[in-house]
């Protein structure tokens, strides 16, 4: 097997864009989807193509985005590879039903562009939206730039669609700050996407000739055991997006991973950031070590499965581990990611202290220096003692 | 035999019966109440849209007696997914057979595809979806069953609930008689989306019914049909009358049986005299305690409303023997 | 499936799949009813309208075209004695 990338030409694009090639690469079939900033380019250019002939697919403009997932799932489950992309009021108002598209083990695939979630209203980036939807049953991988979120829209349906997993996949980009970017990728042609993603085989359709039930009902004896088939093989999926991962490192020189370090050795101190967050929080980290400070950077790509092993294993033995969240759980511990890390940092004799920041709610913009800050902050609250249970930095009163 | 309700009934006799067809596709061990209209209807819908068809239903009566795990009295391939919508979902499964059909991956034509819902999911938290899903045109077929109330949750009300009917939620007390508005209009709303065909039908005309279905099935585009399910459970009836009652409402003018075929309204079944409404009212307990003015307004605009039926089916009117001699029009009035 | 309780979260179909159309059919709802129906045959035309009108279905051909319930199913609503052209149908009480 070599080990050339495969084919593929570089261009300037503008992320929406490029997600909505990766789909037509994908051959994605059937697209239900509802208008919403920042999302609605990639549903535009998809409109385009399809009226174009440049994407063989039913293109669906549905009334609402709770009807939108439940034509994808009507659509899915008719044998079709389906798509749909969504962001904040959008993925509230579908709430209900990504609960019943994953339990129903449809293979869809969504991109949400994360936006704020309202109120007050905000058409602006940060994680609030997902991070509402962290039990949705649902495989989440976060992307921080355009190539990853042009190559993870691809993987995202070879995941879903294996047959061990069959687990609808969601990639998270941030809205505006990366769907509306415009950036250099490498766009892979269509004889290696056919290649890498086959077509989409059904292991359980509507079909008159082999009919079935979907959706039935369950009483007390049998829920918790649907429940827990559904969390083995969410699970269990960590191996088989690992592969995916792999393999498409052979193809194209890029390997991702379900936790990327970045200056991770000798740190005493870890940032963790995900999505764009990364990206600035690396130029942070790079100054911070120029400046003889022991800072280092993980960035937490795979959200769901939530990867133990790696988190803990990219830790090591670094005694502050600090958690910038991109959203807030009202009257909680604070950060949704820096409380499942605490958890997940729980059961272990030998833990770091770990910290939460929020950071770039409703689409405020973090800059190096806020990084710069929060390790000083961390490190004056390490000697002192935390002041609170966790931080907004950068609020004003 | 008007009795049957078959439009050219004189053409057969009480044998018709004999020639349906046997095959069943909503099996016996379902757990609808005994008397259950609504699985009477299901069964006769279910028969007339056949074997080439898929279905998607809605959160309700129908879908929890049938569905439990691990056991299915449908023997079609079904879906259910939510309570409000079933027509989005019905939409999907439309399109993405179309898409596989263009792509040369069906064996054969695509099967139809037929979204079913109660009152609940039809006219209140579906309405959203059905409404884009017949704007958009899809070729599919709604069928909903309206016994007038969230019958599964326990008998409250919705916007199909007549007017001075008894539910737990629109309950007749010191201060009410029970429902107070009018039972909405939902052939009227579908009628206005312009689709090709709308319909209502009863399981008291079971060949009404059934010939209806297979030409909305039939129809390219996007198909409704209304279909009045009586509920002894709900309707505090006897359980041995859903077909006498269901009967009753197209004799009185309740519920009108027609079509609609792109605009065009006829009627299918026309009592050539129409019984006046205490009649229908009479044996259902949830009407028990309305008195005579709340029956004599229901009265009125029963025969009102039905009358702008005939004019716009261009029947002809028949006679209302329960109502006073009209005075003759004053002159220069 | 097993009966529910004998069902391990290994023996899970895809997302609670049910692959066998009608087995609805083992449920016997025939314990449900108080009173099933008695045809007088003499009376019988053989029609068929009790086949027609019965909720369940719960009404099965004898060779010979008359009609008899279904014990397995027949849950007594008394629809078919209502609705029976002829009216030899009656409603008889189950024994204990």
């Amino acid at each position: 097997m070599s080990a050339k990338p495969a084919r593929a030409k570089r261009v300037g694009m503008e992320v929406s864009i490029a997600v909505s090639h990766a789909v037509q690469l994908a051959r994605a079939e059937a697209i239900a989807a509802y208008p919403i900033t920042p999302q609605t380019h990639i549903v535009e250019h998809l409109a385009s193509m399809v009226a174009n002939g440049e994407l063989e697919a039913s293109y669906v403009n549905v009334e609402s985005e709770h009807s939108a997932m439940s034509a994808c799932i009507g659509m899915s489950a008719s044998g079709a590879r389906t798509y749909t992309a969504t962001s904040s009021q959008g993925l509230a108002l579908m709430n209900e039903i990504l609960f019943i598209a994953s339990a129903m083990r449809f293979p869809i695939v969504m991109t949400v562009a994360n936006r704020a979630l309202s109120g007050p209203l905000s058409i602006w980036n940060d994680h609030s939206d997902i991070m509402a939807a962290r039990d949705i049953g649902w495989i989440q991988v976060f992307v921080e730039n355009g190539q990853e979120s042009f190559d993870h829209s691809i993987m995202a349906f070879k995941i879903a669609e294996n047959p061990q997993v069959l687990l609808p996949t969601i990639v998270n980009l941030d809205g505006f700050i990366l769907s509306h970017v415009v950036e250099a990728l490498e766009m892979l042609d269509q004889g290696a996407v056919d290649k890498f993603l086959p077509a989409y085989s059904p292991r359980h359709r509507l079909d008159p000739r082999n009919p079935v039930t979907m959706g039935a009902f369950a009483m007390p004896e049998i829920y918790t055991e649907v429940k827990m088939k559904h969390q083995v093989t969410l699970t269990n999926s960590y191996e088989h997006i690992v592969k995916v991962w792999e393999e498409w490192g052979k193809l194209t020189g890029r390997a991702y991973k379900p936790v990327e370090q970045f200056m991770t050795k000798g740190a005493k101190i870890l940032l963790l950031t995900m999505g764009c967050l990364s990206e600035v929080a690396q130029i942070a980290v790079e100054e911070m070590r120029a400046a003889g400070l022991p800072v280092g950077l993980l960035k937490l790509r795979m959200w769901r499965p939530f990867p133990f092993e790696d988190l803990r294993k990219a830790v090591g033995d670094a005694e502050l581990l600090i958690v910038c969240d991109r959203a807030l759980s009202l009257g909680g511990p604070g950060g949704p990611v820096m409380s499942e890390v605490r958890s997940a940092f729980y059961p272990l004799a030998q833990r770091p202290n770990i910290l939460g920041y929020i950071v770039g709610l409703g689409g405020r913009d973090v800059a190096p220096q806020a990084y710069k800050d929060i390790v000083a902050k961390a490190k004056a609250e390490m000697e002192q003692g935390p002041s609170q249970e966790f931080s907004l930095y950068g609020v004003r009163g | 035999m008007e009795k049957f309700g078959f439009a050219e009934s004189p053409k057969y006799d009480v044998y018709v019966s004999r020639l349906m067809p046997r095959e069943e596709y909503f099996t016996s061990g379902h757990r609808s109440c005994q008397g259950c209209g609504e699985a009477l209807a299901v069964r006769w819908v279910t028969k007339a849209i056949g074997k080439d068809a898929i279905i998607a239903h809605a959160t309700g009566c129908m879908e929890i007696v049938s569905s439990g795990l691990p056991q299915t009295a449908w023997m079609h391939p079904w879906i259910h997914v939510a309570f409000e919508n079933t027509a989005a979902v019905a939409s999907g499964v439309e399109e993405g057979l179309k898409i596989l059909a263009r792509k040369g991956k069906l064996s054969g034509p695509p099967p139809k595809v037929v979204a079913m819902g109660g009152d609940g999911g039809t006219t209140d938290i579906g309405l959203q979806a059905l409404s884009g899903a017949m704007e958009r045109g899809h070729d599919f077929t709604y069928v909903c069953w309206d016994n007038e109330a969230y019958m599964n949750t326990g008998i409250q009300r919705s916007s199909s609930t007549p007017f001075g009917a008894m539910t737990t939620t629109s309950p007749p007390g010191k201060q009410s008689f029970g429902q107070s508005t009018w039972k909405k209009d939902m052939v009227a709303i579908a009628v206005a989306h312009n689709i090709p065909y709308v319909a209502t039908a009863s399981p008291s005309y079971v060949f009404d019914l059934y010939f209806k279905i297979k030409k909305a099935i039939e129809t390219p585009g996007p198909a409704y049909v209304h279909i009045l399910c009586v509920c002894p459970t709900g309707w505090r009836s006897a359980t041995d009358l859903s077909v006498r009652l269901g009967r009753l409402a197209v004799e009185t003018g309740v519920f009108p049986l027609f079509e609609v075929e792109n605009g065009k309204y006829h009627l299918t079944v026309q009592p050539p005299k129409v019984r006046p409404i205490r009649d229908y009212l009479k044996p259902q307990g949830r009407f028990r305690h309305l008195r005579d003015p709340e029956v004599d307004y229901i009265q009125k605009r029963i025969v009102e409303r039905y009358k702008d039926l005939l004019a716009k089916c261009g029947a002809s009117v028949p006679e209302f023997p329960f109502l006073p001699e009209e005075a003759p029009a004053e002159e220069g009035a | 499936m097993k009966p529910l309780e004998q069902n391990t979260w290994q023996d899970i179909e895809l997302g609670g799949l049910l692959r066998e159309p009608g087995s609805a059919r083992q449920y016997r709802t025939g314990d449900w009813r108080s009173q099933h129906p008695v045809w007088t045959k003499s009376r019988c035309i053989r029609c068929g309208v009790c086949w027609t009108v019965c909720p369940e279905p719960a009404i099965v051909e004898e060779p010979g075209g008359y009609f008899d319930m279904d014990p397995n199913y027949c849950k007594g609503c008394g629809t078919c004695a209502r609705e029976c052209v002829t009216g030899c149908i009656a409603m008889v009480p189950e024994e204990e």
